[in-house]
């Protein structure tokens, strides 16, 4: 029993994460349809910009909090501005191009950012910092769920009901719903539809800076290649839970999480990746439209 | 007139500044966090700096001379665009003897050069025959297959076991290893080929990640990651070479193979086939509404595609004599779409060049070769943004009504 909470404890986790950067692709490919290859590589440098300003505030001394909370809007600040620059300089000239295009732009562009940070980093895994501290009231859970677990499932709360508000109930969520439903229309009834991705690129980016972070103090190192397959288990989820559905996205990841976790602790590990695009291929034949997704009609 | 504006140079020192900001922490420090040590590299903030500023500059210069080529094209219109190729294929006083010069080079290559360039031309000619694989599908059908890899591994992964295991040889595995690859290739198709073309990449992706983790932990089939060695080289009649020989049949068995691909997909593009594999690649929609059946030919230019990485994994598994897993990885399906989308979509002439340029460049560029892959990826991206359509363009056969007299 013990055996089976940890198990489901560590799918939650898991199902976090994932939920943070699939929400990220989800909203991008809402507004402009295209697959954000070079997403998981966002989340790849928040948690390298995470690393590093928290290893420069730690030589000068500062206390933990301070630290972890500087370091995570360091990542939260470069992961946007990154997201932000890959759309104005791979996507935006790339609007009405055909539609293989922005894809095998976005393809390039995370080849590009995972070498950059392996050229200017290290190609090393690099041991991420302990930021979250391990209080001594938890101990007796602590053998099935860690405070950074407990953390992580914490923040993923509270981001996804901002988010829901942001979305229901802002004008830019508005703005953000009337794009993804229609984008001349929206523009015509003068949504700047221009500005409305650049803000969807912007709270994606964020978004995944923030699960970078997390999941660097889970697992406790880093290297150059984490977005990578992050990025496309994150792209299961989505597609999963339906692309294109905000509460899709979070419910594939818990899904998928959760898969991934029973399947390692009673299968076998070595094979872990192997169960989640095996899942993706067969929700694909069995329900194209993702679980929460409606099917859409194309018409001409 | 080409000018550099007041504001031109406004927007590249903020373009500079931005980046300077965006790359600050990643390109100038750099921490050593099991001996806390920090170093800081301000003089990379100058270099990209420096950089952004020119390549904002260079852009801005770039879109002045576009626009004013499309005005111009736009005042003499009804003159139709010839571009450089197709008026070198059009004009057969030059076209000829290029081709005879190309061809007579690639024949004596052993003879000039060293066995290790032979060698290398081997490797870059095999790139080709993938390239051109690859081009079927991603080129002339317009499905983006990103694990293509997968099906090589396939075809390398077919001869080193029957090999390992019954002693087959090379010619007898090489047609085996082509079906087999079609067959995975129809076997993943089935199921994806259905939905959009998003889906596609990335399933084919994770198909891609599935075969290798597959390679690398299944020990007893595929002997993980030590991978199998001593597979035999291509044989001649059971004639016994050297090894100087055994590197010169092997490049002019890779020629024949180029010549057989480039032969193949030359009569395809022309075909029923290729017509509607065009049709299918610039409009799903309507292409249904001319009756094609999408699924099948889909599937076709899948198998077809995989079937000739399967042929060249075959080569790669004989050439080297030695396969582990690391040799089939997403690298390596990048690679091979960097040579297509460079050289050309859908032009056979483009991609041979795109392969000799990015194989052969690395080889002889070997201080740069830490900066392959971030090359290959800023490629991707500004040939799609600057020349979708690659070094060559593909010549589309057009059929001219002689109305007015024209011939």
């Amino acid at each position: 029993m013990e055996y089976f909470l940890e198990l489901v404890f560590s799918g939650l986790t898991r199902g976090s994460i994932y939920a943070l950067i699939a929400l990220g692709y989800t909203m991008v490919y809402g507004i402009i349809g295209l697959i954000n290859f070079a997403h998981g590589e966002i989340y790849m440098i928040g948690a390298f910009t995470a690393l590093i300003i928290a290893t420069v505030l730690n030589m000068y001394g500062l206390p933990l909090p301070a630290v972890l909370i500087l370091a995570a809007i360091a990542a939260i600040v470069w992961s946007a501005a990154y997201g932000f620059t890959v759309e104005r300089v791979a996507y935006r000239p790339l609007r009405g191009a055909p539609r293989l295009s922005p894809l095998i732009s976005a393809i390039g562009m995370s080849i590009f950012l995972q070498n950059y940070v392996m050229l200017a980093q290290t190609p090393n895994f690099l041991p991420f910092p302990t930021l979250i501290p391990e209080p001594a009231f938890l101990e007796p859970i602590a053998s099935m769920v860690g405070t950074t677990d407990l953390t992580i499932l914490l923040v993923t709360t509270v981001v996804m009901v901002l988010l829901t508000l942001l979305i229901k109930f802002t004008r830019t969520g508005k703005a953000m719903r009337a794009t993804s439903q229609d984008r001349t229309m929206a523009f015509l009834v003068g949504v700047n539809v221009d500005t409305v991705i650049s803000i969807t690129f912007v709270i994606g980016s964020s978004l995944a800076a923030i699960g970078g972070v997390l999941i660097a103090s889970h697992i406790g190192q880093i290297n150059f290649y984490i977005g990578f397959i992050a990025g496309i288990k994150a792209f299961t989820a989505a597609v999963l839970g339906g692309i294109g559905s905000i509460p899709g996205a979070v419910l594939g990841s818990f899904v998928l999480g959760l898969t991934e976790s029973f399947a390692t602790g009673y299968v076998s590990s070595a094979y872990e990746d192997v169960f989640a695009f095996s899942l993706l291929v067969l929700i694909l034949i069995f329900r194209p439209a993702g679980l929460l997704g409606k099917a859409s009609i194309e018409k001409v | 007139m080409n000018v550099i504006t007041i504001k031109n140079f406004r927007n590249a020192l903020v373009t500079a500044l931005w980046f300077m900001f965006l790359t600050f922490p990643i390109m100038v420090i750099k921490v050593n966090t099991t001996e806390n040590l920090i170093v800081w590299r301000w003089h990379n903030l100058l270099y990209v700096g420096a950089t952004a500023f020119t390549a904002s500059l260079l852009t801005a210069l770039y879109r002045q001379y576009r626009d004013r080529k499309r005005s111009q094209q736009q005042q003499e219109e009804g003159t139709s665009r010839v571009s450089w190729n197709e008026r070198f294929f059009n004009t057969p006083a030059i076209a000829r003897p290029v081709c005879a010069l190309g061809a007579l080079f690639f024949l004596v290559f052993p003879l000039l050069f060293s066995t290790y360039q032979v060698n290398i031309m081997t490797t870059a000619l095999m790139y080709v025959v993938l390239g051109l694989g690859l081009n079927i599908v991603v080129g002339v059908a317009g499905l983006l297959n990103l694990g293509y890899v997968a099906f090589y591994a396939v075809g390398a992964y077919t001869y080193a076991l029957l090999n390992m295991h019954y002693g087959v040889g090379f010619w007898v595995a090489l047609p085996l290893g082509g079906i087999m690859a079609a067959l995975f290739g129809i076997l993943l198709g089935f199921p994806v080929l259905r939905l959009r073309g998003d889906y596609l990449a990335i399933v084919t992706l994770g198909f891609g990640e599935i075969i290798l983790l597959v390679l690398k932990n299944w020990s007893e089939f595929s002997q993980g990651p030590g991978g199998i060695s001593n597979i035999s080289r291509p044989g001649l009649f059971n004639i016994q070479l050297s090894m100087e020989a055994t590197l010169n049949y092997q490049y002019y068995l890779t020629i024949a193979m180029v010549l057989l691909t480039i032969f193949v997909i030359n009569r395809l593009q022309n075909s029923r086939i290729g017509r509607a594999l065009f049709a299918l690649r610039e409009d799903e929609i309507a292409c249904q509404a001319m009756g094609i059946d999408k699924t099948t030919i889909k599937l076709t230019a899948f198998a077809l595609g995989a079937t000739w990485a399967g042929l060249a994994g075959v080569f790669f598994a004989a050439k080297n004599a030695y396969i582990n897993p690391d040799s089939f990885t997403f690298l390596e399906s990048a690679m091979i779409l960097c040579i297509v989308v460079l050289g050309g979509m859908g032009s056979i002439l483009g991609v041979i060049i795109g392969a000799l340029v990015l194989i052969l460049l690395p080889e002889y560029l070997r201080a740069f070769s830490d900066y392959r892959m971030l090359a290959f990826g800023a490629i991707l991206v500004s040939m799609m943004i600057f020349r979708p359509q690659g070094i060559v363009a593909n010549i589309r056969q057009s059929y001219r009504s002689s109305k007015d007299g024209a011939p």
